[in-house]
């Protein structure tokens, strides 16, 4: 019905994601011009290569807010499961599904833990995961001291190269490790929250947390199952990173929750929960990746690069709360 | 329904622990002295001791204070500390500028106009914070943690992660000097909490904070300019990171951008400890105090102990986790 | 006719209260009963019984289509075809209305999303309904009455066989409560059992064919709705012979207090024009949707006309926040007590004194404990307000107390002009008259009350002069003794 393709393309059109798009696409012209170096394969390789650690994180935080909750210990978490993940693997030896199956298994144990003190106990989600942030990163640097991890497994530090065609003589491209998790991730994230009853469950739950207990629907479950998710998306990111960087460093990974929320906000997430979407977190990653990337390729420091990321937060949230008051006092009058 | 029916005594000590209540907390805390008294002796009773406890309390302080405000109002405010390190970093600048070569009057007056521009800046930033929780709606969880990201980004980007040192001594004195052995950050200290309580207890505007924590639309039903109250109430808790950035910056006697980030946790952990409902409506300064001295005995005994520090931080995450929970351990949950 | 559930001596506790007392209830299949009864009465603890959410004391019998069961739990019960549409309608305002409609499809273990078949329910649903939404629009966008239809769609989609509708009409138009009445007779039609938890007596008496009131947890009786009137049912209700007279003080003709002239506002009312004078009770009814509550929180500064003028003593004002009308002289009581009207968790006193504490703050602009206290203490003598301790949350008083706190908050704003918005609602009988004292009191003192409500009765035999808004407009201005409940009603339903 050509009718109601058109209602949906006007629903795309107000959506958020459209303005984002719109937004990326002249950041990319814009840049594309004043900097040749962006629009390369070069370019565009590298970023996706290193922005899946923030990729991979921000899909796992777009479930737990889309169910209405929040977490920021992921990046605790993720330290954690890289270490004890590698030093293991040094230890006894691993392959990458081992290797894989214990970074998983490590933070799908910590998301657990948040999820008990926020819904066994009652306490607001901020304020758990602030607490628990502390409690996974002060245990971790106590019990460790600290110290880095050089040497790792000589075939987890060579990693994969997948689909290699050369795109010139010098270079050749391929799927390395960090793309496919991000792909993966992507693609197990937008099955779960759009192909699963499980999924709707969880939208619905973080529209209307009353009327989902009321249906019979397992809340304590599904709080369990996102915060888990979280805690499992950490540990796969935690792998790409320490593969990327070569090295396990234990102090190195919290700090970055600015990024990985800004990934999300852009997206279009709400804290209220109930909305998101995966190409909206797509988009927003993107729109963090550009923003970065182009601040250095124009040649200012990237000393200044946490700056704007977070005034485009500050627009961007902005933005979105007009636009829902606007919206709000036009379908209150009839 | 007549009156609630009369508690037990295990639902009374558990409403008391849970509203934090002063008598709880003094308890507690004569408690944590005997037991540290105990397992560490006479280098606990010492006046060093209680010295350097009473030195470093002062800015954690401040900036509880600052976040129980925003708690107090149902928000949160992420951004305090990094508007202490922008605000001590203004200050550092225009000191480290301005001062070397200066006498007399332009001496005093460079140092008073640098602490005036490090407020106008907190202020600035909280003006920010308010207009855009209260004007715009956004959740104060996220506007903090942008303005937070923009400080902080701000800070890094203009010193390059660079410290400034170096202040002149009326400057030192705020944050190392004692004023009859008591040292001057805690009287600092008390000229921020008094004013606060008297204003959160007895003026119009501290009975509006508490009953917009509580709920905001039957506020504004009665009357009350709600988004005036939640802007300025903003602004007020941004300048008190401001003060704190001023003792800070004269205790180390340097400014940068990454001081105290550990203090944030701490500081909720502080708030919720004092009685704050982390969903707003209640709380009272005396809490707060008090749980921070409960803290920074233990942290002190800590220190005393040689336990590492970031033992310590998963240690207040737990007791954070611990605080928070009790009320609703009780049985009611007081949503 | 087949009986379709059946239950006796149903009894609930919840600690040392009574909610329910040996209660009997039939309901046959196909037939749309009404289930009436005061704030109290036990209706909605009936109701979370059928549904399964609270199990009944032992002793109870439950009995669907023939077959006995000792316990009902919510999956169990929506097995049977039990469905219960609460007053919040119970939707996910940030899905799709087909997603919503077909929310059943999404219960049961884990499994893949078949969007095609849930559109294919959704549509259907919604053809047998009479409606056509699109089913990929949020139900956020849609409006009260449309997402109440909506959760209709969603409980016939679930197999219904038993539909309980809490408080329909409440936020309904007369023109979507029509609908309504039409869809309820096409759902009956095809066996489906209708119950209508009430409290708006025309309504109960225009759709059930039998009726059951509920008084302090006990059945009061079943009756056909052919066999009573309204009067008959409130005294059921109430328990009292309630003899509706005139109430009022004589008129003390004062001076006009409040002129509205011409006062419209675009989706809410238009070219209305009123004068309220000192010492005068005025009443003003019509249905929800008829734009009274929009008319009047206008007149407290919080719904901006689009035109028309206002005037206080002949001055024209224009209001910009509800704080100027304040000032002003002119408050608002909210129909909506618990979530608007009072902070619950806070303190009497604290509720009592918002709304003046500028006034309280003496030197320096503080306010002291002894100001707050004895403001405190002179409302409670003055109202009669049942407190043991002031410092005691608000949400610990019975609804009688809480409503006199509220009136306390805004007397005490020295008002000229205080309207109440629904004052009796969620208010014991017993505690109705002290409320109405307290507005003749007003009378006297000289202030223009404006009296804002569903029951006729209530604005009859209160009010100097009756208004009806119908639809937005002002259609009836009359004095009350020049008027009857029958006119009234007319006026209020034509």
């Amino acid at each position: 019905m050509p009718e109601s393709r058109l209602a949906s393309f006007g629903r795309f059109r107000r959506s958020h994601e459209f303005w984002l798009l719109i937004v990326i696409l002249a950041l990319c012209a814009g840049l594309g011009v004043a900097n040749s170096q962006f629009l390369t394969m070069q370019n565009l390789f590298d970023l996706l290569t290193s922005y899946a650690f923030v990729g991979i994180l921000a899909l796992g935080l777009l479930v737990v807010l889309i169910a209405g909750g929040i977490d920021i210990s992921f990046t605790a978490t993720a330290s954690v499961a890289q270490y004890v993940t590698l030093s293991v693997a040094n230890a006894y030896g691993a392959n990458w599904i081992s290797v894989f199956a214990i970074a998983i298994g490590i933070g799908g144990a910590l998301g657990a833990l948040n999820a008990i003190f926020v819904q066994k106990l009652r306490i607001p989600s901020i304020i758990v995961s602030v607490a628990t942030l502390n409690i996974f990163y002060g245990l971790l640097i106590f019990f460790t001291g600290g110290k880095y991890i050089y040497s790792l497994p000589d075939w987890f530090a060579t990693g994969i190269f997948w689909f290699e065609f050369d795109w010139s003589k010098d270079t050749s491209y391929g799927v390395n490790l960090q793309i496919l998790a991000l792909a993966v991730s992507f693609l197990v994230t937008w099955l779960l929250l759009n192909r699963t009853n499980i999924g709707r469950q969880i939208y619905a739950m973080g529209g209307n947390a009353d009327a989902a207990q009321r249906l019979g629907f397992h809340i304590f479950g599904l709080n369990m199952l996102v915060y888990c998710y979280m805690g499992v998306m950490a540990g796969i990111a935690s792998l790409v990173q320490a593969q990327l960087a070569q090295s396990v460093a234990p102090t190195v990974l919290v700090g970055k929750e600015l990024d990985v929320v800004a990934a999300v906000v852009l997206g279009g997430a709400s804290l209220m929960g109930g909305v998101g979407t995966v190409f909206g977190t797509f988009l927003g990653l993107a729109l963090l990746a550009i923003l970065q990337n182009g601040i250095i390729l124009l040649g200012v420091s990237s000393y200044w690069s946490p700056f704007f990321v977070g005034l485009v937060i500050l627009i961007s949230v902005s933005a979105t709360a007009w636009s829902q008051r606007e919206r709000r006092t036009r379908s209150a009058r009839p | 329904m007549r009156d609630a029916p009369a508690l037990s005594l295990r639902r009374r000590i558990v409403h008391l622990a849970g509203s934090g209540t002063i008598a709880t907390l003094v308890l507690l805390l004569i408690a944590l002295w005997v037991v540290f008294a105990i397992a560490i002796g006479d280098r606990f009773f010492s006046v060093n001791t209680l010295q350097s406890m009473a030195f470093q309390m002062p800015e954690l302080g401040i900036l509880s204070l600052a976040m129980m405000l925003a708690l107090l109002s149902g928000g949160l405010n992420l951004s305090i500390i990094a508007t202490a390190n922008l605000s001590g970093l203004t200050i550092a600048f225009l000191l480290a500028r301005y001062i070397p070569g200066s006498e007399g009057v332009a001496w005093v007056g460079v140092q008073v106009l640098a602490i005036a521009a490090g407020f106008a800046v907190a202020a600035l930033v909280g003006l920010v914070n308010g207009f855009v929780i209260a004007y715009l709606g956004v959740s104060p969880i996220l506007t903090t943690l942008g303005t937070m990201t923009l400080c902080k980004g701000l800070a890094i980007g203009l010193t390059r992660g660079n410290v400034i040192s170096g202040f002149p001594e009326p400057i030192v004195f705020i944050g190392n000097g004692t004023v009859f052995g008591v040292p001057f950050a805690l009287i600092v200290l008390a000229l921020c909490a008094l004013p606060v309580a008297l204003m959160l207890n007895a003026t119009p505007f501290g009975a509006k904070v508490y009953m917009i924590g509580s709920n905001e639309k039957a506020t504004r039903y009665s009357g009350v300019d709600t988004r005036a109250v939640l802007l300025k109430l903003y602004v007020l808790s941004s300048l008190l990171a401001g003060v704190a950035a001023v003792v800070m910056l004269a205790r180390f006697n340097s400014a940068n951008a990454a001081y105290g980030e550990s203090y944030l946790l701490v500081t909720i952990l502080a708030a919720v400890l004092g009685g704050v409902d982390p969903f707003g409506g209640f709380g009272k300064v005396g809490g707060l105090l008090l749980a921070l001295i409960i803290l920074q005995v233990i942290s002190s005994a800590f220190n005393l102990l040689n336990l590492s520090q970031f033992l310590t931080l998963a240690i207040w995450g737990g007791i954070l986790i611990a605080v928070a929970a009790v009320p609703h351990l009780g049985g009611k949950a007081p949503r | 006719m087949t009986t379709f559930l059946e239950m006796s001596g149903i009894s609930k506790r919840f600690g040392g209260v009574h909610a329910l007392r040996e209660v009997d209830l039939t309901l046959e299949v196909g037939e749309v009963h009404c289930l009436v009864g005061e704030n109290g009465s036990g209706k909605s603890t009936l109701i979370k019984i059928i549904s399964g959410v609270e199990s009944p004391e032992p002793g109870g019998r439950i009995a669907i289509c023939g077959k006995e069961y000792p316990k009902l739990n919510p999956v169990f019960s929506t097995h049977c075809g039990i469905q219960v549409i609460y007053q919040d309608l119970s939707l996910f305002p940030n899905l799709t209305v087909a997603e919503n409609i077909a929310m059943a499809h999404h219960l049961g273990g884990v499994h893949t999303v078949n969007w095609t078949s849930m559109r294919a329910t959704a549509r259907a649903t919604m053809a047998k309904v009479g409606v056509e939404f699109d089913p990929d629009a949020k139900v956020s966008d849609l409006s009260i009455a449309g997402r109440q239809l909506v959760a209709i769609c969603r409980a016939l989609a679930a197999d219904a066989k038993l539909l309980i509708m809490d408080e329909p009409t409440a936020s309904l138009t007369r023109h979507e409560v029509n609908t309504l009445i039409k869809l309820v007779s096409d759902l009956k039609r095809s066996g489906i059992c209708v119950v209508f938890v009430s409290h708006r007596l025309d309504e109960v008496l225009e759709i059930a064919e039998r009726v059951t009131v509920l008084r302090d947890g006990v059945k009061v009786g079943t009756f056909a709705a052919a066999t009573i009137d309204g009067r008959k049912l409130s005294h059921l209700m109430t328990g009292k012979a309630f003899e509706y007279q005139q109430q009022v003080p004589d008129l003390a003709a004062g001076a006009v207090v409040l002129e509205v002239q011409g006062l419209g506002r675009d989706g809410d009312y238009d070219d209305v024009s009123l004068q309220l004078h000192a010492g005068e009770v005025v009443g003003l009814t019509g249905l929800l949707g008829s734009g009274r509550t929009e008319l009047a929180l206008s007149l407290f500064g919080m719904n901006p006309p689009d035109r028309g003028t206002i005037a206080l003593d002949g001055h024209r004002i224009a209001l910009s926040t509800n704080a100027d009308a304040i000032h002003r002289g002119i408050a608002y009581v909210s129909e909506d007590r618990l979530t608007l009207g009072l902070i619950l968790n806070q303190s009497i006193t604290a509720n009592v004194t918002l709304t003046v504490l500028e006034r309280l703050a003496g030197r320096f602009g503080l306010i002291g404990a002894r100001a707050r206290q004895s403001h405190v203490a002179r409302w409670v003598a003055e109202l009669g307000i049942k407190v043991s301790n002031p410092d005691n949350p608000v949400k610990t008083l019975s609804g009688g107390n809480q409503q006199r706190v509220v009136l306390a908050k805004w007397m005490a704003t020295s008002p000229r002009v205080l309207i109440l918005d629904s004052p009796t609602v969620g208010v014991d009988i017993g505690a109705k008259d002290g409320i109405y004292e307290i507005i003749r009191r007003l009378a006297r003192e000289g202030v223009a009350v404006l009296i804002i409500s569903d029951e006729i009765p209530e604005v009859l035999y209160h009010s100097h002069r009756v208004l009806v808004m119908r639809e937005g407009r002002l259609t009836t201005d009359v004095a009350a003794a020049d008027t009857s409940e029958d006119a009234l009603r007319q006026a209020v339903n034509a």
